[in-house]
Formats: C-alpha cells, structure tokens, sequence
C-alpha cells in the first residue's frame, strides 16, 4: 500500500466571529502516524474535517502527496476515516458494512466479499461477517469501523477519537493494536484525541493544539520533556511553573534567568538521587495524598507558590510520616529542569 | 396516560369511556353514511327500509365518477411521487443548514398548511389563469404538491432530525457521491417514514376539494370536486356509496402506515 505525505498550507476556518483554525501549517510525512492533541475547541476535529473535506477552510490549502485537494470532493479523496461513534450503517450487516466501499468501486462481488473477509480478519473479527452491526459490543464496532477505513487501501487514515466511547482496558488494548495495524500497512495515519496518555503511547510526533493553532509539534518525549509554552507542558501532565528565583542549585551554580518547568515526578525528596548538579525547591508540606503507585505531595515555597512533588512509591518510604506543616525540600536533576522561555511563573 | 391508573378501577372505567365517547363523536358521522349507501331507497333515509348494491352499480357503471376516480388516483400518485423527494431533500439541507436559515425555509414550506384553502385556491387560480393552465391535470397537480410537500416535511423532519449524520459522511469519505449517499445509506434507514410520507401525501391529494372545485374541471375533475358538485345539483345514495368507498380507502391506507410502523 502506498502512503502520502500530506501538507497543511496555512489553513485558516472561522465560523462567524469563532477562530476555529488560526493559520495552520503543518507537514506530515508519508507512513507517519501524527497526533492532532488538544482539549475541546481548539481546533483538532475541524482540521481533521477539512482534510476529509468536511469542511471548507476559508484560506490556505491542503495537499495529498503534491495534489492540491482543499477543495476536491470528500468522496474522491480516497481517505479512510474513522468517527468517534463510528458511523457503522444500521441497515447492513458486518461484511456488508466492510465490503461498502468496495462496492462503491465496482470491485466484483467475490473478490470484494474475500476482501472483506480478509480485513476482517485483519482486525481479528472472523467469524462475524454475517452479524448484524446492532448486535456488536462497542469495541467490535471499533473493529468494524477500521475495517471498513482500511479495506479499500486509502492512503490516508483518519481518525476521530475513535477509543473515547471505550472502556479504560478495552482503551489500552486498541491503543497497541491501532498502532500495530498502522505499522503493518504503513498508511498515513492523522489521529485526534484529547488524551495527553494515548497520544504519547501511539505517536511518532505528536502536534499539540489550542485556540486553533499548533502550539507545539514534536515526538512525545521532547513533547513531554521540553514543551515550548505554558500550554503544552500543563496540558501534557503535572507540570510546575516556577519563577528562577523559587530554585537554588545545590552546586552553587548560577541558575538561569528564565521560568522553569519542573514534572512533578522529576523530583526526589533525597539529594543523593537528584546528582550533584541538582536543584532544589524549599518549602512547607501543605498536603499529602497516596495514589497507589505513588504519592502525591504539595509543597509552599517560601513565595507562596505551590509545587506538586510526585514520589514513587517503591522509593517513598518516609512519605507517610510527613506531617503538614513541616518544613522540607524538593531535588531535581539538572536534566529535568526545563527553561520555557517568555513564559511567566 | 392509561398505566397512570393501574389499580384504580373506577378511574380506568371512567377514563375508557370518556374515551369511547370522544371516538364516536368522533366517527360517528363518518359511519352514518355506510347503512345509507346500502339502501334500495331513491332519497337518503336512515336507518334505510330495504337493503341493495344499487348506488355501488350506478357508481362504478357511471363514466362521469370513473373518469374523476381516475384523475384523483393519478393525481394523489404523482402528487406523492413529486412532493416526497422534494420533502426529502428540503428536509435534508434544513437539517444540515440549522439555526436561523432552517427555521425560516421551514416556516415558508410550512405555509401553505396553515393557509385557509380558499386563500391558496384563489391565488393558485390566478396564478395559472395567467398561465392558461387553468382546467389542466397540470395545474390541480402543481396546488395538491404544493399542499402535500408541508405534510411530508412534518413526518420528514423528526426521522431526520434522529438520523446520525455521521453515516452520510461516512459513506461520503468510503466513496460515495451525494446521490449515492442519499439513496443507499439515507432511503433505507427513512423507508418508513418515507412509506408514511409517500401516503400522507397521496392521502392530501385525495381529500382535497378547494383547490380542484377552483381549478379542475371537465375531463380534470377530481372525485372530492365531482361529490360537491353532485351534492349540490342531485342528492341520491351514490354519493353515500362514494364516501363509503374514499373512507374504506383512507382507513386502508392509515392501517397499513400504522401496521408499518409498528413493525
């Protein structure tokens, strides 16, 4: 199967006074499996829409390979998609579902059905071509739909939230298999979601998104590790932002001028852990909560500021003696210690 | 409204027949003419003496009232073949368009519903006097679509509103052009809504009389025109025959509609 690499050319789509996308460019390659991340309203779904050709951007354009096809019709697009309530047909059965589009291209009967079949298959559905679609559990229907995006080989993939509707297991599982099924065709895949956890598990680059523009695009780990803004590391996980001043290195080195952000689980409560060239945030215990695998602490610095401390379990053991109130400090190493530069604690 | 009295027998008897009472004020009228069209009298006597099919004959044997059933079953056929799929498609854009745009495409297709028929009748008769299509099938034709495309947009507009969207584009982005997506994913998922649309349309144009008195005439005339006519220049049992027959008709083709939905 051969994949394409898509452009976003400076796409803009307002509804009235509503900025549903601000200038947006963006390039993905061939076979990549991107990940539009944001939270609700900022503009991930009507990019996505634009590129099925759902919606019409008011200016810029989009290519599939070096074809302009920002207004071309959805249907000759070739562009598998996925609905977040997956859109099966209730008057169809299964394989009927599957073969659709095959029919839709005059494919003959028989080879369609094999086709279908195989797909099915594919997505570990065999044995259920003749069901009716009503009769499916949620994350059959999930299957069903995939099949169907997939069985008449586009070259792209699309899709809408497809695993919000599932259970948190069931979730898990198609993560790995979605991901799994995009790597044996090598498709093109643009998947939206607004879970910070998902798009980091199945991404290659992940585009955060806000206010209709592409706050940050990048692989998970520098996505997670060096967000750009205040936006991309808050929304990416418990991120503190703190002013230069609330930190001290231990080496006595001089810190940097500029607001820091620190994960909340880059912290150690032993120095020896943090490496020599650590910095530490001092303050008063506010409160303590144990969250299975690990403890949650929030600690005032002496500013008034307050910094959540993440401590793993396995290496917590005084945690549950802290009392609030009590004085304490906080050590992360140097490499976890992040400078977003033009933001403010 | 029933199960709100589960173990109150007094209120249920009371309330059943309340109800009872209400469906034979209802009907009551409608029947009385069923025992008349059986009589063997020359006059419109109830009860009737003497029993016969004589006005069941003169009526079938009369080329006058088999010509105006003609035209109204050909009429109430195109009127239902041409208002449903405009319905359709009116109530498809209204469903996508929303807001603002839809409440007023709405409130204009709804008109003609709460228009007096005398108003549209008059209107509509100048409209094809000026167009010499008055007297044509042509013209009765154009003020029964015109009457029929609100009642198919009321039974229309609900299944629509229910319908998830979603699926169009699916079929859409799988291949499909519009035509396509309409007729294989839409139709089939509305064939009952559309199956009652189709006969509340043909039901409109059967029933209707005003617009036909104004326009129909001849060869045009529709049964509804033919009976007010016949009322006013000759009064027999035939027209009792005739009325049995359009309720024995209408009756049909609500219980088939009800009988549809149901299942």
């Amino acid at each position: 199967m051969k994949s394409l690499p898509i452009t976003i050319d400076s796409v803009s789509k307002a509804y009235g006074s509503y900025v549903a996308l601000d200038d947006v460019s963006l390039d993905i390659q061939a076979g990549e499996f991107l990940t539009l991340l944001g939270p609700s309203g900022s503009g991930k779904t009507t990019l996505l829409m634009a590129l099925a050709g759902f919606v019409r951007p008011d200016s810029g354009k989009l290519l599939l390979g070096d074809r302009d096809i920002t207004r071309l019709a959805p249907n000759k697009r070739d562009i598998g998609i996925v609905f977040q309530n997956y859109a099966l047909f209730p008057h169809m059965n299964v394989l009927a579902n599957v073969a659709y589009p095959l029919a839709l291209r005059k494919t003959p009967r028989a080879e369609a059905r094999q086709r279908a079949l195989a797909t099915l298959a594919r997505v570990k559905l065999d044995g259920l071509a003749e069901r009716n679609v009503a009769a499916l559990s949620g994350g059959q229907r999930q299957r069903v739909a995939l099949a169907r995006a997939i069985v008449f080989e586009p070259r792209v993939m699309l899709m809408d939230e497809p695993l919000s509707a599932l259970d948190k297991n069931l979730r898990e599982t198609m993560q790995y298999e979605i991901r799994r099924l995009h790597d044996d065709l090598g498709i093109t895949t643009i998947y939206v979601t607004h879970d910070q956890r998902e798009a980091l598990i199945m991404s290659d680059r992940i585009a955060v998104m806000n206010s209709g523009r592409i706050q940050q695009i990048d692989t998970p780990q520098r996505i997670y590790d060096r967000p750009s803004t205040r936006f991309v590391a808050e929304f990416m996980g418990e991120a503190n932002i703190v002013a230069p001043g609330s930190v001290r290195r231990i080496d006595g080195a001089e810190a940097s001028g500029e607001t820091l952000m620190i994960r909340a689980e880059s912290f150690h409560l032993d120095a020896k852990l943090a490496g020599a060239d650590a910095v530490a945030l001092e303050g008063t215990l506010r409160a303590k909560a144990f969250r299975g695998e690990n403890w949650l602490l929030t600690l005032a610095l002496d500013g008034g500021q307050e910094v959540l401390v993440c401590i793993p379990a396995a290496l917590a053991g005084g945690c549950a003696e802290l009392a609030a109130g009590q004085r304490m400090t906080a050590y992360a190493p140097a490499a976890k210690v992040h400078a977003i530069p033009g933001a403010t604690a | 409204m029933l199960e709100a009295y589960p173990q109150n027998r007094l209120a249920r008897i009371v309330l059943w027949s309340f109800a009872a009472l209400v469906m034979a004020f209802l009907m009551l009228p409608t029947l009385v003419v069923v025992p008349l069209s059986f009589s063997a009298s020359n006059l419109l006597e109830f009860p009737p003496h003497a029993y016969s099919l004589r006005w069941y004959e003169n009526f079938f044997g009369s080329a006058t009232w088999m010509a105006a059933l003609r035209t109204s079953l050909i009429l109430g056929t195109l009127t239902a073949l041409i208002a449903v799929p405009f319905a359709l498609l009116a109530c498809i854009s209204m469903n996508r368009l929303g807001g603002k745009t839809a409440a007023s495409i709405q409130s204009i297709l709804l008109t003609p519903s709460v228009t007096p028929g005398i108003l549209l009748a008059i209107g509509l008769f100048f409209v094809l006097a000026a167009q010499r299509l008055v007297g044509t099938l042509f013209g009765v034709l154009v003020g029964h679509v015109v009457l029929a495309v609100p009642v198919a947009c009321i039974v229309l507009l609900p299944a629509l509103a229910r319908f998830d969207w979603n699926q169009v584009q699916a079929a859409r982005s799988l291949g499909a052009d519009w035509a396509r997506a309409i007729g294989g994913i839409i139709v089939p998922q509305l064939r009952l809504s559309l199956l009652s649309a189709t006969l509340m349309a043909f039901l409109t144009s059967l029933d209707e009389s005003v617009i036909s008195i104004f326009v129909a005439s001849g060869r045009n005339s529709t049964m509804p025109k033919l009976m007010f006519v016949s009322l006013r220049d000759q009064i027999d049992p035939t027209i009792a025959a005739i009325s049995t027959l359009w309720t024995a008709i209408v009756v049909v083709v609500v219980v088939i509609v009800a009988l549809r939905q149901k299942s």
